[in-house]
This record gives structure tokens, sequence and C-alpha cells, in this order.
């Protein structure tokens, strides 16, 4: 039996096609990206090393700390709302609305599933000033305030990005927490009521301890998919004002293909895969700390 | 192991956190009030921007800049869609879509299912490494492959063809699956492939006629994701369609609007909604799937 389940032939026509694939379009590309960082050029006119110009570049660059700054305020924050967000549609869906909660799940869960760029023009539209006004500024004016022009100032195009992103998203956290609250065992939730925890004290004192797995979790998928955004914000707001909304997958996207840099782009591309690596090793050991200073 | 739990049992998930029932009355019916409002406004903000899109992609140019933004369309006249399939090209854009998303997505499907097969069910030495080094490829950014690819599609004359976007989808797409296949394939009790190989089955009849039929349902839902996040997808789209006519929805539609110089509402707002009517439908037959499928492919690990 074993010289069948371990047939090295078998092993190779089974496994062989997909690790060629995964190897030659995925492996073998990372490692080329890397020797583009010391050169300077693209596939048309050729390259030619460079020495570490491209890292002295980089950090020299203010458009690339403006990248930086911007990719790092957008993560930050959109990873806090959507998972807050989330954990409070959650626990609603749990404590509140109970067996009723699936309809409301499914409702609030469906933009998702939408294309990006079809939000984002329907988004652009919703926030628009002129030459018609949309939803949110005839709503504002309804109160008596004056129209924003939220995609011609900095902020206010940033909050726009957030808005948008936290209504795509906030469903699909919501149901990745309820899978986690909904595990927590009925004997503990019964035990702590009868201990007289209710309310706002029960959520504190046990269910957030208890689902701080599943929120760890959900922090380091959002941490590590905000800092690679590129579809909200090109088809939302390209960047713009200026580039006050440029993240750094836009900034190598435009250094590479518009100015064809292709060195100075995978540079770029080198530094974004670091920072996501540095927060997750980060996320990852300030919570092991937490837990064992607990115990 | 718990995503696999998740996504094979086809019951919806249900919460069986129940405290001690209320007695009902109007008291309970104030005191729940708010949390009914809070409800209401929930929901209306999730639906209302598609029911604002559904009904401008049946007004006028001249509606849109003269009436406020809740009146209804005078017709129902299809002309904005026309518009859309004439002027704007989106079929072709469909078209390209289809023939890059639906090959590429069979191809994933059964070359990951055979990986997470043979990673999984047979015994070898370094398997462990193999499935880590697909594990490697969940983490790194897209950027970092996009350069290189650029290079070796335009040295071997793949430019200018959908075959770049194919060959990347089949690869950005395998990690995910080859993984999630695995986690399902170790649910599997190991005794069925030993008794079916016992009972003489070549390992490839034993992949093919009881394995697969034992991870169908996961398969359907992996299947799912994958369609979720290729037709979906533009930055791959966008750095491989060097021709206009390459182009895929997303990317259509990203330039729609640039196509004319002031933003022509009509025909704006029906290709919005041309292009989210497929997910959409997909998502009004399939909900419970999609959602077990893509909050599973997210915790892994």
């Amino acid at each position: 039996m074993h010289t069948v389940l371990g047939d090295k032939r078998a092993i190779l026509v089974l496994l062989g096609p997909a690790l060629l694939i995964y190897s030659l379009i995925m492996l073998v590309p990372i490692f080329w990206s890397l020797t583009y960082t010391v050169q300077d050029g693209n596939p048309i006119v050729g390259f030619e090393f460079n020495g570490f110009e491209n890292f002295v570049a980089f950090f020299t660059d203010p458009s690339a700390w403006d990248a930086i700054g911007f990719t790092l305020r957008y993560a930050l924050v959109l990873t806090l709302l959507q998972v807050v967000f989330g954990y409070g549609l959650a626990l609603m869906y749990v404590f509140w609305l109970r067996r009723g909660s699936s309809l409301v799940r499914t409702i609030v869960f469906f933009p998702v599933v939408l294309p990006t760029v079809a939000v984002a023009l329907l988004f652009q539209r919703l926030f628009e000033a002129a030459p018609t006004t949309g939803p949110v500024n005839s709503f504002l004016n309804l109160l008596g305030l004056s129209s924003v022009d939220w995609f011609g100032t900095p902020a206010a195009a940033f909050w726009v990005i957030i808005l948008m992103d936290v209504w795509r998203s906030m469903g699909f956290y919501a149901v990745l927490l309820f899978a986690g609250l909904v595990d927590i065992p009925d004997e503990l939730i019964e035990s702590a009521r009868i201990d007289g925890a209710a309310g706002w004290k029960l959520v504190r004192s046990v269910v957030l301890p208890l689902s701080l797995p599943v929120l760890l979790s959900a922090v380091i998928f959002s941490i590590n998919g905000t800092l690679k955004v590129f579809d909200t914000v090109v088809a939302l707001t390209n960047g713009g004002p200026g580039n006050a909304t440029t993240p750094l997958t836009l900034y190598m996207f435009r250094t590479s293909f518009s100015y064809g840099e292709f060195g100075y782009g995978s540079t770029i591309a080198l530094m974004l895969t670091i920072l996501c690596l540095l927060f997750t090793v980060f996320i990852f050991r300030s919570t092991r700390r937490d837990l064992t200073k607990e115990s | 192991m718990s995503t696999a739990k998740l996504i094979t049992s086809d019951a919806p998930i249900e919460s069986h956190l129940e405290p001690p029932r209320k007695r009902r009355g109007s008291r309970d019916f104030f005191s729940r009030l708010p949390l009914r409002l809070l409800i209401i406004v929930l929901l209306f903000i999730e639906i209302y921007p598609m029911v604002w899109m559904f009904l401008g992609s049946f007004k006028t140019q001249n509606e849109f800049l003269n009436e406020p933004f809740w009146s209804l369309p005078s017709s129902w006249s299809l002309d904005n869609y026309i518009e859309v399939f004439t002027t704007g090209e989106f079929g072709t854009y469909i078209r390209n879509s289809i023939i890059a998303v639906f090959p590429s997505l069979a191809i994933i499907l059964i070359l990951g299912a055979a990986a997470g097969f043979a990673l999984e069910v047979m015994v070898w030495k370094g398997r462990g490494t193999v499935l880590l080094l697909f594990l490697a490829g969940v983490m790194v950014p897209a950027q970092m492959i996009l350069l290189p690819l650029f290079s070796i599609y335009f040295q071997t004359g793949l430019t200018g063809t959908l075959w770049p976007l194919i060959l990347t989808y089949v690869a950005i797409g395998l990690p995910l699956t080859v993984f999630m296949m695995a986690t399902f394939f170790r649910a599997v009790p190991r005794e069925i492939f030993e008794a079916s190989t016992l009972d003489g089955a070549s390992i490839f009849r034993s992949f093919w006629s009881v394995g697969l039929p034992l991870v169908k349902n996961a398969l359907f839902t992996v299947g799912l994701v994958q369609f979720f996040f290729l037709w979906n997808d533009l930055l791959i789209a966008l750095t491989f369609t060097t021709k206009s006519d390459l182009r895929t929805i997303q990317v259509g539609l990203l330039n729609f609007t640039g196509q004319y110089g002031a933003v022509q509402y009509g025909p704006t707002f029906a290709a919005i909604a041309v292009s989210v009517f497929g997910t959409l439908l997909i998502y009004l037959f399939l909900n419970q799937q999609v959602m077990r499928g893509l909050t599973a492919g997210s915790v892994k690990g």
C-alpha cells in the first residue's frame, strides 16, 4: 500500500503541473524582481547595473515618503474601523438579532462581491458636488450646510476612500468575527450570566477575551489587504487631488509603466513587501507577549 | 481545521448563544425600538446606493442635470444600455473577461485539487516544505511579480494576447486553492484511501473517483471564491491589457468615464449596472456558500 500512496511518479503527475506553473510565474519572478532593484531601465530600452542608486533614490524621494505616509494612514485607520464595525455588527447578530440575523447578515455582506471599479464610480456620483449635486451633498444642503468638494481636498478625499471601503467590507468582517463568536461555548456565557455579568460587562470581561484569536486573525488579514490597496484608490480618486491619496502600490505602478523605470519600480515593490512582513511579524509578536503575560 | 468544518457543512451558520427568553410586551417593543431603527438605517445604507444606481441607469442626461437625485426616471427606456454596448464596446469587454477568467478557473481547480491531494493524502518526504512554499505565495504582494512577468511576456511575444492574463491568474490563484484543498483532504479519513488502494484502485483512480467526489462541495466553494477574485481583478488586467480591445470588464469600466468629455450620467450608471449584474446574480442564489467561502479563504493558518 505504501508503494501506491508513496508512488513517486504519481506524485510528480499530480503535483508537478501546479508546482511548475507556480514556480515559473510566481517564485522565479519574485527573485528576478530582486535583481531589478540594482538596475536601471526597462525591457524595451534594456537594463544597466546601477548599484544601490534605487534604494538611495527611494529614501530621499519625497513622493515615496508621501506614498508611505498615505499607505500607513489608510491601512491603520481602515483596519481599525473595519474590525471595530465588523465586531460591533457581529455582537449585534449574536446577542440581539439571534436567529433572525441571517437576512441582515446576508444583506450587509453583499457589497463585498461587487467589483471595486463599479462601486468606486458609484461613490464618485454619490459624493459629487458639481455639475449635479449628489445625494450626500444634497443631504448636507438639507441640513443647511454648503456642499463639500469631496474629491478636491486631500482630507475629504481620504475620508471618502475610507468610507467606501468600510461600506464594502464591514459585512465581511462581521461574518468573519460572527463565526468566531458562535464558537464560544454556551456554558461560559451562561455561567457568566449567572454570576451577574450582563450587557457591556459581559462583552468586555467574557466575550472579548475569548474572541481575541479571531480578532487577531481579522487584524492581520485586514492590515495585509489594506497595505496593498490599489483598486479602490485607482478607481475612486486616481491618487488625487495632486498625489495626496497615492499609495505605494499606485506609485510603483506609475513609476514602472508611465515612466518606464522598472528598476525603481521593483525597489518600491520590495519596500511594500517588507512593510507587509514587518506588520505581520509585529502584530504576531506583540500579541504573543500579551498572552504570556496574562497566563 | 475549523475552516474545513465551516465549508463542508451545508447548514447555514446559526447562533447557539441563546440567552433566557424575555417576556414579550409593549415595554419590550419600545426597548427594542432603537435597535430596530439602527437596523433599518443600516440596511438603507447598504441597499440604497444600488437602488439609486438602478434607477439612474434609466434616466436621461437632462433628468440628471435638472432634477433632484431622488426623482424617478420618466420612462423605462433602455437607451443607456444600448449606448453602453454600442459605443462603449461592453460586449467585447465581457467576452474578454469570460475568455480570461473561466479557463483560468478550470485550470486552477484541477491543478489545485491534484496538488492538494498529492500534498495531503500521499506519503512522501518534503511535502510539508512544498506546502509552506505554496503558502509563501499567499503572502507576497502581486506587485513583486508584475515587472519580471511583463518582461517575460514581452520577450516571448505573448503581449497583445489574453495569455498573460490567464497565466498570471492561474499562478496567483493556485497558492490559496492548493492550501484550501489540502485542508479539505486532511478532513477526509485516511482509511477511505487505504481501502480503495487495497481494493486495487490506482492512485489516479483514488484521486478521481474517490477523493474528488468527497470534496466536491468544497471544490465548488473554492471555485466561487476564485471566480470573485479573478472577475473583479483590476491590477493584473490593467498591467497586461496593452491594447484597448483586450480590456476586461473592469478595465473597460475604469476607462468608460474617460471616453467622453463631460460625464454621461445615464450610460455610466448603465455600465455600472451591467458590471455588477453577474456577481449580484450569483450572490442572490448562492449567498450562503459565497459568505462561507470568502470568509474561510481569509482565515488561512
